[in-house]
């Protein structure tokens, strides 16, 4: 072990230097970090893709790109985004970094094993990349896979599909990793019910995860059998059934909405508390909440097969269960306004993205039980209408609470704090630039503008320019608050422990936190949410 | 050295946890070729019951009592090293490597014979054939061949397991690894059962 000479005192960011203390390092801190860089990364590049294809849209016809590069191009930012970037997003970064401090741990319960999902992770990232690049065309089959096409297509999708079997694999074990750690590492007197409550979101989330994504492995290897055997499971020239795909398809790849949207829940959830300087208004509704949005979400993935032929009972029966669903993430929204109401609310910048969290999560809530109702499913089934849904949940709730996660432990992380000025400046940008970008698509989607088309009706055109107004309007956003906090991990003012006066584990050890993150196991003797001395500002 | 130094060994209770949510990760993923099956065989019943008769139940019975018998051998490897006799020990772990040898061999003959008679997927003769029977065909090397990477890694797992036996790293104190490589074989032994009346024994 090098120690450092400088008078900083050693942490888990200078107790070693060099690459490759961090490549091989167990730490769960370094891991969350590479992580961390890595998910930052394929981010940008997927959001480029995006503004590409939003550019694209300026003016019906061809503007800057073929139909066939616009294809790849919406396929592999569905890939990176979906399989790279936000699935394992939350539960992989801050769920690494916070999830072991937070239960009073020093480490995960598999170090070695978490180090390794890192490479089995960046692996299959690797190999995604490569299906764009290698021989052939990328892939143009959308990030669904959907059969007969991708069984067909000349582009490379073998390598595509392989690359989120790889990606599933380093989630299983990270889900696992946690599960195991949440049963068995938590500090003496820490009861499941003083449980803070993001670990509780990673829990419900780490379920998931174990039961849900072997279906999408078997399901793609079974894609990947057609292409290579012809065995014709999803064939009706040799008696396979296409529809069953979907079935296999959406038993994953709903749920994998649940992995995205509870860590992002959760990390909102532990910051109205602080924020509000007040308990968390019904930790055992949201406990529930989190595990009943875990169970009925892994039966709702019918939706997205209204009008795919399936059966009138089915129908109505995923319908119904799609609005059960509904009620344990509207039992959270309310928690969390309950919660600032009464409290001495400090509008600081966590606290801005986490508030602008709920206004663009429920408006991706509510439109996703229109997509949820039977008749109007009819209507806007592949339109904008559902790019503009999902993105509002995935982007809006998971990306938004994924900027609020790393505004509020950043001082934690780094040590350091970013400007305020700077990041509320930024937050204007992301959220006007957010609302111009997406919300135009669900008027153009009401309106009959499909999902996935590069060329458009001339009526559309209003739309779809204020809409990329607003991808523009994004990416200033974005670029402000990257260069804010990369530029303030280094130089930035030395932030305190406890700069938002939390009462979590996180904020009783130093900033950054020792190699080992306690010098001694801490005793829990109380719930997570009591705060003593409200600080008021 | 990488920081490893506050876990130098994960308690037993711990990562036997692991390994069982692992193992239930494997259950899914045969799962989903169950649902498959389900789908296929409730649609196609007759081909089906017609398919399987050019199954052979013997080869298929044999193979279900060469793992059973493996497990039983893995098993008692375990009890061995609790005892602190570990020359038994790999004894009993190459018995069952050895059954797991004779399984894919009996593999190897059973999928020999079947792509002689060009029952295979994408074949000529399976063209012509019913849908059911080539779903269940797909299905019979779909299944089977996924066991049968999984009799692989067991046997990797294994032979790991009699190197660390012999470089003392598992031994009476310590053998999580060598219960975990065990409670994967009975995996691979369980999945077998459940492959063997759905493949063999519907006709």
């Amino acid at each position: 072990m090098t120690h450092s000479t400088t008078a900083e005192p050693l942490n888990y960011l200078n107790h070693k230097t060099g690459l490759w203390s961090w490549l091989s390092s167990t730490d769960h801190k370094r891991i969350g970090l590479l992580y961390l860089y890595s998910i930052t990364i394929f981010f940008c590049a997927a959001a480029v893709l995006g503004l590409l294809m939003r550019i694209e849209k300026i003016a019906p016809g061809q503007t800057i790109m073929s139909a066939q590069t616009y294809n790849g191009m919406f396929t592999i930012h569905g890939i990176i985004m979906v399989f790279i970037v936000v699935i394992p997003g939350l539960a992989a970064v801050f769920g690494n970094i916070m999830l072991p401090i937070m239960i009073g741990a020093k480490d995960v319960a598999f170090p070695k094993l978490n180090l390794f999902s890192w490479y089995v992770y960046i692996s299959g990232a690797f190999l995604g990349l490569y299906s764009q690049f290698a021989n052939g065309h990328s892939p143009d089959t959308g990030w669904t896979f959907y059969v007969p096409y991708s069984a067909e297509a000349s582009s490379n999708v073998v390598i595509a599909l392989t690359a989120a079997f790889v990606l599933g694999f380093a989630s299983i074990l990270t889900g696992l990793n946690f599960i195991v750690t949440i049963h068995r590492m938590r500090a003496p007197g820490m009861t499941w019910f003083r449980m803070p409550l993001f670990p509780w979101s990673l829990y419900a989330t780490a379920w998931i995860q174990i039961l849900a994504t072997p279906i999408i492995g078997i399901t793609l290897l079974m894609v990947i059998a057609e292409r290579t055997f012809h065995i014709g499971f999803f064939d009706p020239a040799l008696g396979g059934d296409p529809v069953l795909y979907q079935h296999l398809f959406w038993i994953y790849s709903h749920p994998a909405v649940y992995v995205m949207i509870l860590p992002a829940m959760g990390v909102v959830t532990e910051i109205f508390p602080t924020f509000s300087q007040k308990p968390v208004f019904g930790y055992v509704p949201i406990v529930f909440s989190s595990m009943a949005i875990a169970l009925v979400g892994y039966f709702v993935w019918g939706h997205h097969m209204f009008t795919s032929g399936i059966s009138y009972e089915s129908r109505w029966f995923f319908s119904f269960l799609t609005f059960l669903v509904a009620i344990p993430s509207a039992i959270k929204v309310f928690n969390w306004l309950s919660t600032m109401y009464g409290g001495s609310v400090d509008l600081k910048p966590p606290l801005l993205f986490a508030i602008s969290f709920i206004f663009l999560f429920t408006i991706g809530g509510f439109t996703g039980l229109t997509l949820g109702s039977l008749a109007t499913n009819i209507q806007l089934h592949n339109t904008d209408f559902v790019v503009a849904h999902f993105h509002y949940i995935i982007f809006g709730g998971m990306g938004f609470a994924f900027f609020a996660g790393i505004h509020y432990w950043f001082p934690k992380i780094y040590g350091r704090m970013y400007n305020f000025r700077w990041a509320n400046i930024s937050w204007g940008f992301l959220f006007a630039g957010f609302n111009l970008l997406y919300f135009p698509l669900f008027v153009i989607g009401i309106q009959g503008m499909p999902r996935r088309y590069f060329d458009y009706d001339p009526k559309f055109q209003t739309g779809e320019v204020i809409s990329t107004i607003g991808a523009f309007i994004l990416f200033i956003g974005l670029i402000g608050m990257i260069s804010n906090l990369v530029y303030h991990s280094k130089r930035g003012a030395i932030a305190p422990a406890n700069p938002w006066h939390g009462v979590t584990l996180e904020w009783q050890i130093p900033s950054p936190p020792p190699h080992e993150n306690f010098d001694e196991v801490p005793v829990i003797t109380r719930e997570p949410y009591v705060f003593d001395h409200p600080h008021t500002n | 050295m990488s920081s490893t130094e506050h876990s130098e060994h994960i308690d037993s209770d711990t990562g036997k946890m692991g390994m069982w949510l692992f193992l239930f990760t494997e259950l899914f993923l045969f799962g989903g070729l169950f649902i498959v099956y389900a789908v296929m065989r409730s649609k196609y019943a007759a081909d089906f019951h017609h398919a399987a008769l050019e199954l052979n139940a013997f080869v298929g019975a044999t193979n279900t009592v060469v793992l059973l018998v493996s497990s039983m051998t893995v098993a008692m490897s375990l009890t061995a090293i609790q005892q602190n006799r570990s020359g038994k020990a790999i004894g009993l772990i190459l018995i069952t490597l050895i059954l797991a040898g004779v399984f894919m061999v009996n593999k190897y003959f059973e999928w020999g014979h079947k792509i002689g008679l060009h029952l295979y997927p994408g074949s000529d003769v399976m063209k012509t054939m019913p849908h059911g029977e080539i779903m269940f065909f797909g299905l019979y090397f779909m299944m089977t061949g996924l066991h049968a990477i999984h009799v692989i890694i067991g046997g990797i797992l294994l032979t790991i397991v009699i190197r660390k036996i012999q470089s003392g790293k598992i031994s009476s104190s310590h053998y999580l690894l060598q219960e975990n490589a065990a409670l994967y074989w009975h995996l691979v032994d369980l999945i077998w059962i459940f492959l063997f009346p759905l493949l063999y024994l519907i006709t």
